[in-house]
């Protein structure tokens, strides 16, 4: 599955985001290449998860785009979208399982909507993707009936249900003790590493950031706009105070 | 000295200094429930003495807790606005440090500017509100009708499960509330009826009275008031949790459309359901209208029975029956709309299951007198 798709598989330009009224951040440009781990992070308030669901598509944004391989996807039609989006996995921070349903279910429901699957094959790489995560056994069983760091892979199993070319999470270790954080990270990369999937992250998790990261831009909620970009480490050395500040920089 | 001001034990002294400076000399013991000291003096000297430095002095000060500090964080802050300059060096170490804490300049924080209060200003915003609602709710009548028509092609995409489970909740699971209330509402009617027509021997005719009022308007009318309180919220609540969660996010970003998949089973079985219900309604109606006539008013049951098969035109029971998946549609739709609308904050989970309900009976009142009117115009 590597060495697909383009090499700039999700850019974002000139994007403002906000949901209304005044911006909550202006002029946003950053672009991810394939492969990549790219980390998003800032301040409370930055506007982090906004720009997320600016760029899955939930809302859209004041100004600018999204290009997911260089086709803008708020300029595009509605069921050019529905394939855009078809092509990306979400995490949710709380996973946001339907909790009316089984694991399996979580699962075979995108498998059978999107991608049109029948029940039997859809069922099967439902079975595959929660053993992926670690949950075989667990097929079954409710949301409610499980832990929350459970409840984050079965969400990851969801998202990668379809094998997306880019997967997007929002806050993985939100709410996760710093143990069942580092396996979940561990995961991503490792399912980075084998599906050879372009990760989007929204962190202001440090042991995340640096475990992780590729490239990151950082969010300032002064400033209004991304006030740096490039490796965590760079970030962390580089000659930006609050970036140096928030990754912990110049505190050796 | 050139002026002093004393409150309660004397805890706060004011005086001028030969430097100009105002000093506050602060004693006693300090303690919550023993009443702030007015910052009148303080006030009135500074007032006395422009961009004179405000110096506070500590003298026999006993204890002290969040009401210094906040007296002091009072007058420091009057002393800031007057463009003074403070000094606390002389206070407790504790006190001095949270007083220069709660006075430090949050860096970035904006508060809300203060709504306007005017009367024009407040009824200028329900008016935009209002429009911005109706203006939403109809986007969200026409997507739910693009959803239809994905139905009627046979291509809607969602589970079975969730069109089974809505029936049930606002089918079989509502039986029970939906019979004590028309048995009872049907036991009234007779018993208001008797009052009246007993006196001129015409008993037997609450059996008409009960059979064309239960069938025709209050079977169907309390039916829909149940619904809306008990479907319309529990949609509005569940899929407001779903909101909170981004279940619904969730669903979007699996391609799913939430008017589609959330929607249109629930609107599906209950509309289907309630006329079902409402037959049941008007059977439990007619029978606590007779159990008032056969046990208050001596009337056979058999002669009941039989008066009210006489009065009881189909016509009646139609119109009744064809009222209900109306009310059916509204307590679903409404219930859904306020449920996808939901902010994602816990509280507002329970306002839009309050507003599902208030709303939805509103509506289903709404649409019975409509169609009341409009029964009346065609003579029907």
């Amino acid at each position: 599955m590597s060495g697909r798709g383009p090499e700039l598989p999700v850019e974002v330009r000139r994007l403002t985001i906000g949901h209304g009224g005044e911006p909550v951040q202006r002029e946003l440009s950053f672009g991810v290449r394939r492969g990549e781990i790219l980390v998003i992070m800032g301040d409370s308030g930055s506007g982090k998860s906004t720009l997320l669901r600016h760029m899955i598509g939930l809302d859209p944004p004041l100004g600018g785009d999204v290009y997911y391989a260089g086709e803008g996807f708020w300029a595009a039609e509605e069921t050019r979208k529905e394939a855009l989006r078809r092509r990306v996995g979400v995490l949710f921070q709380n996973a946001a399982l339907w909790s009316s349903m089984t694991l399996e279910e979580n699962v075979v429901v995108p498998l059978q909507a999107s991608a049109g699957l029948a029940a039997g094959e859809a069922r099967e790489i439902a079975r595959l993707k929660l053993a992926l995560v670690g949950l075989a056994g667990f097929e079954q069983h409710y949301p409610a009936e499980i832990s929350g760091g459970m409840r984050k892979r079965a969400g990851l199993a969801r998202a990668i249900a379809l094998d997306p070319e880019i997967l997007y999470f929002d806050e993985p270790s939100a709410g996760l003790d710093p143990l069942t954080s580092r396996r979940l990270d561990g995961l991503i990369r490792e399912l980075r590493d084998s599906l050879g999937t372009t990760v989007i992250l929204v962190t202001h998790e440090l042991e995340s950031i640096f475990a992780l990261g590729d490239s990151a831009v950082f969010l300032d909620a002064e400033r209004r706009t991304m006030i740096a970009q490039g490796s965590p480490q760079e970030l962390r050395d580089g000659d930006e105070p609050k970036v140096r500040a928030f990754l912990g920089g110049g505190r050796r | 000295m050139i002026d002093t001001a004393a409150t309660g034990e004397s805890r706060v002294a004011v005086s001028r200094g030969e430097d100009g400076a105002v000093r506050v000399r602060l004693s006693g013991r300090w303690q919550l429930g023993d009443g702030l000291p007015s910052t009148e003096p303080v006030r009135d000297a500074l007032q006395g003495a422009p961009a004179a430095p405000l110096v506070f002095a500590a003298e026999r000060l006993l204890e002290w807790d969040s009401t210094l500090v906040a007296f002091v964080h009072a007058t420091a802050s009057l002393a800031r606005a007057a463009g003074s300059a403070v000094d606390t060096s002389a206070l407790p170490q504790g006190a001095r440090r949270l007083v220069s804490l709660a006075l430090a300049v949050p860096p970035r924080l904006r508060p809300k500017a203060p709504e306007d209060d005017a009367l024009s200003a407040r009824v200028g915003r329900i008016a935009l509100r209002a429009a911005g609602t109706a203006a939403d709710a109809l986007a969200f009548v026409g997507m739910t009708a693009l959803s239809l028509r994905e139905l009627v092609r046979g291509r809607a995409r969602f589970r079975r499960v969730d069109l089974l489970r809505a029936g049930e909740a606002s089918g079989v699971a509502a039986l029970g509330i939906v019979a004590l209330i028309n048995f009872l509402i049907g036991a009234v009617l007779a018993f208001v009826g008797a009052v009246q027509l007993q006196p001129f021997g015409a008993s037997i005719y609450v059996a008409d009275l009960v059979a064309i009022a239960v069938t025709r308007e209050l079977g169907p009318l309390m039916t829909g008031i149940v619904m809306a309180g008990r479907t319309g919220a529990s949609f509005a609540a569940v899929l407001g949790t779903m909101t909170l969660n981004e279940e619904v996010d969730a669903l979007r970003t699996a391609s799913l459309r939430p008017g589609e998949f959330l929607v249109t089973p629930r609107l599906l079985a209950t509309v289907v359901m309630l006329p079902a219900l409402v037959a049941y309604a008007d059977l439990m109606g007619l029978m606590g209208g007779m159990l008032v006539g056969v046990s208050m008013l001596h009337l056979g049951p058999l002669e009941y029975v039989r008066q009210t098969q006489n009065a009881l035109s189909l016509r009646h029971l139609w119109i009744g029956l064809a009222k209900a998946p109306a009310f059916g549609a509204v307590v679903a739709l409404t219930g859904c709309y306020y449920g996808l609308r939901c902010q994602r904050t816990a509280a507002a989970v329970g306002e839009a299951a309050t507003r599902a309900v208030v709303v939805g009976i509103v509506l289903v009142v709404m649409v019975d007198a409509l169609a009341t009117v409009l029964l009346h115009v065609t003579g029907l």
